[in-house]
């Protein structure tokens, strides 16, 4: 059988196991992927290899107490022994008070839009490739390329005794560059990820890493201060990801994440950023497409998590929205946040005097309460003067909240996918510019 | 897998967040099987001689077998639930092989026959060739003598993954239930529990046994003050550690007394979750920090990870010749540094050891994972840059004729690469206690364990945290503060070292997920030092009004 199971075989092999179930509730989840990458540093290959991994995981109920066991041989025999292991785990488990049982039938609206057939049969050869041209472009300038290119291609599917099924597919390539000159003086990064090996160019994106870093030679240090910053869609995008990633409603309720408020309620309907911000998931959005159901069944719809600045929802787990009586949400499968219409060019000509930001890195949340985060520049840091790019400068420290950054927002650019330095996850993320962000110290670092 | 997938998969809110960053790998198995014996030594030299022997057979220069079992469980618990119970096996076994001068690597899950090793050392052996094309300089190894059948066990007095997983539980929730009735309003407590069973073989004539064991017990207490809607967090004083259960059976010998108690060969969860739910109240209505230079008192369990930061890993060989150059970063710490013998990396009372053989370090083996025996040495010697940490096809670099030994892969199925060694501070040579060394101090902070941590990517601007700040006016500490993090570059740093206390106050800290690499792979280190002082350090206030 093959790694990569058809919405059939899936179904079929789910089936099967469903069929020795004698819990209460069974659930299975299914999955199969596999990747391959080259590694490359300088200018050499680095080293380069390929996983394949395949996984079935069961969970039976009795009651509320629950037990799972997972198995990678899809044999009947081996079927049979995860079910019956499932379910000897689940009689010695302790009650779980947070187990509110299984989802019936549910309807998903997209299916797999993000398979592309180019990009599960690359094979060694056409990675090999891809490399090859990046690493002759910097050859051949006496630049020193560091990068990594990365493809996957999998499937997940579950169903329940509640005769719930679910099956999505998806492919993917993410590829990293960074260029150094040879005195180690400039740095430039660029980054891509695609559903579509199709879109990848790495030879545009390695001009992108080699411009920066001659570009970047000989940086000249500012004043740390208060600054008006352009941020790339790739700086951005980690500091936003630190409010996704805090927009649950349990902790809120409970007190303890920027979206609580005095008394025990939540910033719910509170207008928390500039108003030209609007950021929502949508599994359908053809960009970025993502999978149509959360890992534990739930339609992913489109769901508006801030509107206009104002937040219009939290993600609530099935335990959580039972317990406040309200709909569950789960965390979406994609993020976009709505740009604006200014090219970057656009924005930099706006700027009378400000910074160009291509990274920020090692983002660490500082102060939960307030979501400050601190990081530093890399990459491709530079002067805008009058509207132009004046010079490269020395990178900074930052100590800023994404909250603060958003309400001081001036503009936005067109939406993008990046791929986010921190996480690996893709989001789609406007440049945008901002006043008065807070750099608190230099670095030497190139 | 990411931090992130795990917290999902393992159904966690977002209390999770606040824990560290937690990979996970391997399939689910139940606790039981942890018990059973892995595959029998002597099958094992059979499967590893099939995957040599084909290797040789392709025209392998060099070959190493890694096979690998590999044992996880994680509990976690909040309040009075458990929330998850998660127990991981993985086995497989990983071929690397030098042909045509070029590495290559291949893996296989459940290897069980020697058609399945050999098949791998096969396919590892053509992608090497494959890659050999875009290859200019062929791989050179430094030599490294065969050890025969040798073994080596971490020297560990109770099997933490035989303890009953209902005696762990009740451990958790026990503490949970002090941290309410001490006045948390909430607690998150975790067990990880790490065993790493692993075969290496090489074509130099090794065939290495080892059983390697982890434990890291982790607490994050919360306190909400009902006024002002404000909230603050202490985390745990433990370190992981290599040892086994017995880290959590405490003597009094293991404690440190003082403003607040810190832990060395063992930990007191109790004693330590009853303090920080008292003190994250103390937290709530701590003074906010006054910015300005401030003399550092910084204690070992959050100096453990300014010492991992700018100087752990700035003095990795492969960061310092830029294979890290697209991920973790280069260093500042260049060759040129080290060859002019006359680096100024500290002050002249620093002096950092690497050490592979430390007793009850997260780093300790007897061989590393290219079958090199693991040693001690030195890295800054009298505050002077001496020396890197490199592995095999590194040491021709900085003229040794060998390893240091500190090559690791985080699984059967990941590429061994140079992972960071346990990098220590020496203790102070003249007698010094902490008390002793608060009374000289006229306008300090006394730092106590690790918080947020931040630093560029050839490690130079740093930026700490940490759990608990103590003022210190004129040699007295007279108070709590909050919103404190310091800011330095790592030279000026270390040369404001005025002070460190002796080998009485040397205790280990560590981190038990460092990650590196790209596919990232994580390891556990360890960091010893004394208290040390620091004078005119920058401290920002961290405070912002929303």
């Amino acid at each position: 059988m093959s790694v990569i199971l058809t919405e059939e075989e899936a179904k079929a092999l789910l089936k099967k196991v469903m069929s020795y179930s004698k819990s209460d509730e069974c659930e299975a989840n299914l999955l199969g992927n596999i990747r391959g990458n080259i590694r490359y540093a300088r200018n050499e290959v680095s080293t380069s290899g390929a996983l394949i991994n395949q996984n079935l995981q069961v969970q039976s109920a009795f009651g509320k107490k629950v037990g799972v066991a997972t198995i990678d041989e899809f044999d009947d025999a081996s079927l049979e022994k995860v079910v019956r292991r499932s379910e000897e785990l689940a009689r010695l488990a302790p009650e779980n008070p947070e187990y509110v049982g299984l989802l019936g039938p549910q309807q998903y609206k997209s299916h797999s839009l993000g398979y592309l057939e180019d990009t599960a049969n690359i094979n060694p050869d056409t990675r090999a490739d891809m490399v090859f041209k990046s690493l002759e472009l910097a050859r051949a300038q006496k630049l020193v390329a560091a990068g990594f290119l990365e493809d996957q291609k999998g499937f997940s599917a579950m169903m329940n005794s509640k005769g719930l099924f679910a099956y999505y597919k998806d492919s993917g390539i993410n590829f990293s560059l960074t260029v150094r000159t040879e005195d180690g003086t400039g740095s430039g990064y660029v980054t891509r990820g695609y559903n579509d090996v199709k879109k990848l160019d790495t030879v545009a994106a390695t001009k992108i890493a080699m411009q920066k870093a001659v570009g970047s030679k000989n940086a000249k240090a500012l004043e740390p201060g208060k600054y008006t910053v352009i941020l790339e869609p790739t700086a951005a995008a980690v500091l936003l990801e630190s409010i996704y990633f805090d927009m649950d409603a349990r902790s809120a309720d409970e007190g303890r994440s920027f979206f609580s408020k005095q008394g025990g309620k939540t910033k719910i309907g509170d207008k928390i950023v500039d108003e030209r911000v609007t950021i929502f998931s949508d599994p359908a959005y053809p960009a970025l497409p993502g999978a149509p159901w959360a890992g534990d069944g739930q339609p992913q719809e489109k769901v508006t998590w801030i509107d206009k600045g104002v937040v219009k929802n939290l993600a609530y787990s099935r335990y959580w929205a039972q317990q406040k009586k309200v709909k569950p949400l789960p965390f979406p499968s994609n993020v976009i946040m709505e740009g604006g219409t200014a090219t970057l060019e656009e924005m930099i000509k706006s700027t009378k005097r400000g910074i160009l930001v291509t990274k920020l890195w090692y983002i660490r949340p500082v102060d939960p309460q307030t979501l400050l985060q601190t990081g530093l520049t890399r990459d491709g840091t530079f002067l805008i003067e009058d509207g132009k790019i004046k010079y490269p400068v020395k990178n900074f420290r930052f100590n800023e909240s994404p909250i603060i950054m958003l309400n001081n927002l001036e503009m936005l650019g067109k939406t993008e996918r990046v791929v986010s330095t921190e996480s690996n996850a893709n989001y789609m993320v406007p440049p945008m510019k901002i006043r008065e962000f807070t750099f608190s110290s230099l670095s030497d670092a190139v | 897998m990411k931090r992130r997938d795990f917290i999902q998969m393992s159904g966690l809110g977002l209390g999770a967040m606040m824990l560290p960053n937690i990979p996970i790998m391997g399939r689910s198995v139940a606790a039981e099987s942890f018990l059973n014996e892995g595959i029998d030594v002597a099958v094992k030299k059979r499967l590893a001689d099939a995957a040599l022997n084909a290797a040789k057979a392709k025209g392998a220069t060099y070959t190493d077998v890694r096979i690998g079992r590999y044992l996880n469980q994680f509990v976690i618990t909040r309040e009075d639930k458990v929330q998850n119970i998660v127990n991981t096996e993985s086995y497989g076994v990983g071929v690397r092989v030098i042909a045509n001068g070029c590495w290559g690597f291949a893996a296989v899950v459940d290897a069980k026959t020697e058609a399945d090793t050999a098949r791998a050392a096969e396919q590892a052996v053509a992608i090497a060739k494959a890659n050999a094309k875009l290859m200019s300089q062929p791989v050179e190894l430094a030599p490294q003598k065969g050890f025969g059948e040798v073994s080596w066990k971490a020297p560990i007095q109770k099997n933490a993954f035989e303890v009953p997983i209902q005696e762990k539980v009740d451990l958790l929730l026990g503490v949970n239930d002090a941290a309410m009735k001490n006045g948390a309003n909430y607690v998150n407590s975790l067990l990880f529990l790490v065993n790493e069973q692993k075969y290496f073989a090489s074509s130099d004539g090794s065939y290495i046994d080892q059983d390697v064991h982890r434990i890291w017990p982790v607490f994050t207490v919360t306190a909400i003050d009902p006024k002002t809607g404000k909230f603050e967090n202490r985390q745990t004083l433990s370190a992981p550690t290599g040892m086994g259960y017995e880290y959590l059976q405490t003597n009094p010998k293991d404690k440190v007394t003082g403003i607040t108690t810190r832990y060395n060969k063992g930990y007191d969860m109790m004693e330590d979750i009853i303090a920080a739910s008292q003190q994250v109240k103390q937290k709530l209505s701590a003074k906010s920090v006054e910015a300005g230079k401030y003399d550092l008192v910084l204690d070992p369990s959050h100096l453990w990870l300014t010492i991992h930061e700018s100087v752990g890993h700035p003095l990795e060989l492969d960061r310092v010749l830029g294979y890290e150059a697209n991920f973790a970063g280069t260093s500042f710490a260049t060759l040129d540094k080290w060859q002019s013998k006359n680096f100024n990396y500290g002050s002249n009372i620093v002096n950092f050891f690497a050490d592979k053989t430390q007793v009850g370090s997260l780093g300790a083996v007897g061989w590393d994972d290219e079958g090199v025996k693991t040693k001690k040495w030195d890295l800054v010697k009298d505050g002077k840059l001496v020396n890197y940490q490199a592995i095999r096809d590194q040491a021709k670099i900085i003229g040794e004729t060998e390893s240091h030994g500190c090559c690791y892969a985080d699984s059967w199925s990941s590429v061994q690469f140079q992972r960071m060694a346990n990098v220590s501070l020496a203790p102070g040579k003249e007698p010094l206690s902490v008390d002793e060394m608060i009374k000289d101090v006229k306008k300090g902070i006394y730092i106590v364990g690790d918080g947020s941590f931040s630093i560029d990517q050839q490690r130079y601007n740093f930026q700490f945290g940490g759990q608990l700040f103590y003022e210190i006016k004129d040699g007295k500490i007279v108070g709590m503060l909050k919103d404190v993090a310091y800011q330095s570059n790592t030279q000026e740093f270390w040369n404001s070292c005025a002070k460190i206390c002796d080998d009485r106050d040397y205790r280990l800290g560590g981190s038990f997920f460092d990650g590196k690499g790209q596919p990232s792979q994580s390891s556990a280190v360890s960091h010893g030092s004394s208290t040390a002082r620091f004078n005119g350090v920058n401290v920002i206030n961290t405070a912002r009004k929303i």
